[in-house]
């Protein structure tokens, strides 16, 4: 159905949609979030869901206490070494479909922590990351952007085809591996499905990644 | 509010102090240079806990606040230095230079910055010292005296490797059980996980081409 036949018809007080489209809108309206935060990150985050910045208005109200009952993690805060293994066993006991945002810049990279000799150099590393939010911390404007770009991301999904959602395609893993305490490091450092750069050897930028910035995906 | 006269403490009364109350116990006063002159006592590993528990319970001291242990790693030292000498060459006595060598071997060492809450002063900093660094890293532990200290000598467990004895609970504190280095030891060696760093400088640059030569 063209756009314009559906605004003539919506003037004319017949709605139309697509099962598509109410799929999404139905999914996109109601992701509550995992009542989960790290570090101070988790401060604002708290203060995106309070009543000055009212994170309920988009309809995450219901900060779920259980993985069982969540769709969205936000990874608010610094990752540890020791902590990681629990996050991802977190992310795999959410149901599909689920949603990661990484919030700060230590849940990206690990931040002013990046070097230390125990902190994960982003979640990403772990699991798969739908939106990055860059701040140290992000302001709860940023969290919310952050939400509306991921309720974007849900909007624009079609439920066929290449472009479908992960949880619809049965060959996309639902589980991904927790990682094991080493002797030396956490035991994979990363899985390699999902942190893959490629690295690019050139004189001018001594530390080049791949083309389109760090995750290949 | 007026605030408590800092009472500046002489280091080398309270250390004939000890002496004269802790008998056999050796104590060196270790100098601090900086304009804080904040010198420190260092205490034998035999008598340690018997002076801790002086330096608690004296009446004019009082130090009944540990408010900070921690530890450092002193990696083997050489010192080079010229040293004139005379010497008779060909039946002529002649000056000449020679070099001189002074190794000091590494140790282990835990810190202690104590306060009294009851007469309002301090710190006074106390050290002890490992024999080396590797195999003979034991150490008195002052939990017994101070309980403050026992988070903290976990720390310096976990982190340093000095193994402290007569502490209620030595366990690793901030790593993972079966984690085997000591990350803030000098020569820890960390994982090779620096193949993505965007704005790498200096030493991370260095491990960054590090990382991309291993994966090739």
């Amino acid at each position: 159905m063209d756009q314009q036949l559906r605004t003539e018809l919506s003037r004319q007080g017949i709605f139309t949609t697509t099962l598509e489209e109410l799929y999404n809108w139905g999914r996109k309206s109601s992701v509550w979030p995992l009542t989960f935060g790290l570090a101070c990150c988790a401060i604002e985050m708290i203060a995106t869901t309070m009543a000055r910045y009212d994170l309920a208005r988009f309809g995450a109200e219901v900060f779920r206490p259980s993985p069982r009952q969540a769709d969205l993690m936000i990874v608010a805060g610094t990752v540890t070494k020791k902590m990681a293994p629990q996050v991802v066993r977190l992310y795999n006991q959410m149901p599909e479909p689920k949603y990661v945002i990484a919030m700060g810049a230590c849940a990206i990279s690990g931040g002013p922590f990046k070097q230390g000799y125990n902190v994960l150099k982003g979640i990403d590393r772990y699991i798969p990351v739908d939106v990055h939010i860059p701040g140290c911390p992000p302001r709860p404007e940023a969290l919310m952007d952050a939400f509306i770009t991921l309720q974007k991301k849900i909007e624009s999904q079609s439920l066929t085809g290449a472009e479908r959602p992960r949880h619809l395609d049965p060959d996309e893993p639902s589980e991904f591996v927790v990682p094991q305490y080493g002797a030396h490091d956490l035991e994979p450092p990363k899985n390699v499905k999902l942190w893959n750069i490629t690295l690019k050897n050139t004189p001018n930028a001594p530390c080049a990644t791949g083309e389109d910035g760090h995750r290949k995906d | 509010m007026r605030r408590a006269p800092r009472v500046k403490m002489d280091i080398e009364k309270i250390k004939s102090a000890i002496e004269a109350a802790v008998p056999g116990a050796s104590i060196q006063v270790v100098l601090n240079g900086s304009p804080s002159g904040q010198h420190s006592l260092l205490l034998d590993r035999e008598h340690a806990r018997e002076v801790a528990r002086f330096l608690r319970d004296d009446a004019e001291l009082r130090l009944d606040y540990c408010s900070n242990a921690t530890g450092v790693d002193w990696l083997d030292r050489e010192i080079t230095e010229k040293v004139k000498v005379k010497k008779l060459v060909d039946g002529v006595e002649q000056e000449i230079e020679e070099v001189r060598k002074t190794r000091t071997p590494g140790y282990l060492e835990a810190v202690y910055h104590l306060y009294s809450m009851e007469k309002k002063h301090g710190p006074v900093v106390v050290r002890m010292r490992t024999e080396n660094r590797t195999d003979r890293v034991t150490l008195p532990s002052l939990t017994p005296v101070w309980r403050s200290a026992e988070f903290q000598e976990r720390e310096i467990f976990d982190l340093y490797g000095i193994v402290f004895e007569g502490h209620p609970d030595l366990r690793r504190i901030l790593m993972w059980d079966g984690f085997e280095d000591f990350p803030m030891r000098r020569d820890y060696v960390e994982p090779n996980d620096y193949e993505y760093e965007p704005t790498a400088h200096d030493a991370v640059l260095e491990k960054a081409k590090a990382a991309r030569a291993a994966e090739g």
